[in-house]
């Protein structure tokens, strides 16, 4: 049984929830939360994978080879980009909290005030 | 597994770990870029080219503008700010 | 208090490891998939909906409900950056200029901005064919407006691509998918239903109204694009250039 894929999965998702828990700017942290999406991207399309499979575009391959899943792609292949729209929204909220504070540190902003 | 599918996954997992153990911004966003084609690579050789391509696009267009403009804004009003 | 949070951090550090254990060991093996679901539509997809790329079949046809959901993401998403960023803009960009003096940079740069365009066009057009798609294709366009930005001046870009120009191109794409889907329901079908002529396999007009769905998400994502990378780039020449209104 390769559990390979699988282990990848989890070590990108735990090492990004590791950069998230002990940065000191949010930039960076905006960018390990990415890490820790792919993380998720890994595990669909290792899910989907078929041993001797082939893309799933019939162009020049009859019908009924194998291929690997088809949906698992099309769940990722949105989410991608979708995903750094995500992040573009988490840097915007960083840029506005250093305009009011002067600072990126997540230790700063121990108190929040309205 | 074939052994061109273990070496795209090391390689994703070594990029992982140093786009999050790179503490500088500037660094980080060049390291995440690397990241983000050794996804690419992960992805072929999982016989997913759309979603390769989706993610090359990703890393090499839309993450370097808002990333790298992010932290241009940043460092400007930091120079600002010591004037 | 510092012992509470050490102690909550570890209990979830435990309760984390314990689920992920669980769940990887409940996979399927690695190559073994075993769901019915995927194998049904690649089987599907020629026959019936005259798609030769299963992958985009499946994000406009089978399971356009859930791209839709997707794209109304990514509208809220590059919604909420211009609300963010322009709410406490108190510069004038309108006088800047900042122009790039290389000639080559200027020419070259100019050349492959109109090849990237080019690439971005046929990246959506063969997106039922071949990998691509209007995801991709949508983000390839919107990197050709910032490469005008990169090799001519800012001037330059904010007349093509600002927000007055991508606003309007990405409501017109998350709208226009939506319609075509309340068009299906005017033919009597289920939302986002085909409603025209499938066309043949492997050409550039097949797969049938999908392929109109697929050029209004490439629309959507452009413009969503064009008004997050047009706020951020305004944001910083007003912090660098511009004059206090």
């Amino acid at each position: 049984m390769t559990i390979l894929p699988y282990l990848l999965a989890v070590f990108i998702f735990v090492v990004g929830l590791f950069g998230i828990v002990t940065s000191r700017n949010l930039i960076h942290i905006a960018v390990c939360v990415s890490v820790c999406q792919s993380a998720t991207y890994v595990l669909l399309l290792a899910i989907g994978y078929r041993k001797h499979g082939t893309a799933p575009v019939f162009g020049d391959i009859p019908t009924s080879r194998t291929v690997v899943d088809p949906i698992v792609q099309a769940l990722t292949l949105t989410d991608i980009v979708v995903a750094v729209a995500v992040s573009a929204l988490l840097l915007a909220i960083a840029l506005k909290v250093y305009e009011k504070k002067g600072s990126l540190d997540p230790r700063d902003m121990a108190e929040m005030k309205g | 597994m074939i052994p061109l599918q273990v070496v795209a996954l090391l390689f994703c997992a070594v990029a992982a770990l140093c786009t999050v153990l790179a503490r500088d911004v500037i660094r980080q966003s060049l390291v995440f870029s690397i990241y983000g084609f050794s996804l690419v690579v992960l992805f072929v050789v999982l016989q997913a080219p759309d979603v390769a391509l989706s993610a090359l696009v990703v890393s090499g267009i839309a993450y370097p503008v808002v990333l790298v403009g992010a932290i241009a804004r940043v460092h400007g009003e930091r120079k600002r700010r010591s004037r | 208090m510092i012992r509470l949070r050490y102690a909550l951090f570890v209990a979830g550090i435990l309760g984390l490891g314990a689920v992920l254990v669980v769940g990887v060991a409940g996979l399927p093996d690695f190559g073994h998939y075993a769901g019915p679901y995927g194998d049904i539509i690649a089987r599907q997809v020629e026959p019936q909906r005259h798609m030769a790329n299963a992958v985009s079949a499946t994000v406009f046809d089978y399971r356009g409900f859930d791209t839709m959901g997707e794209e109304l993401i990514l509208f809220a998403a590059a919604s909420a950056v211009a609300l963010l960023l322009r709410e406490t803009r108190d510069h004038d960009t309108k006088q800047i200029v900042d122009a790039v003096r290389s000639d080559a940079v200027h020419g070259l740069g100019m050349l492959t901005a109109a090849a990237t365009l080019l690439l971005g066009i046929y990246v959506v057009a063969h997106g039922l064919i071949s990998p691509g798609g209007g995801f991709q294709g949508g983000v390839i366009l919107s990197g050709a407006v910032v490469l005008v930005f990169l090799a001519a001046e800012y001037h330059a870009y904010a007349r093509i691509g600002a927000t007055k120009f991508a606003e309007p191109l990405e409501s017109f794409g998350a709208g226009a998918y939506v319609g075509l889907g309340l068009i299906s329901f005017a033919f009597g079908l289920a939302f986002l239903e085909n409603f025209i002529d499938l066309g043949v396999t492997g050409r550039l007009r097949s797969g049938g109204s999908a392929a109109l769905v697929n050029w209004a998400s490439a629309l959507a994502v452009a413009g969503g694009f064009l008004v997050i990378f047009g706020e951020y780039l305004e944001e910083n020449m007003a912090a660098r250039y511009g004059r206090r209104t």
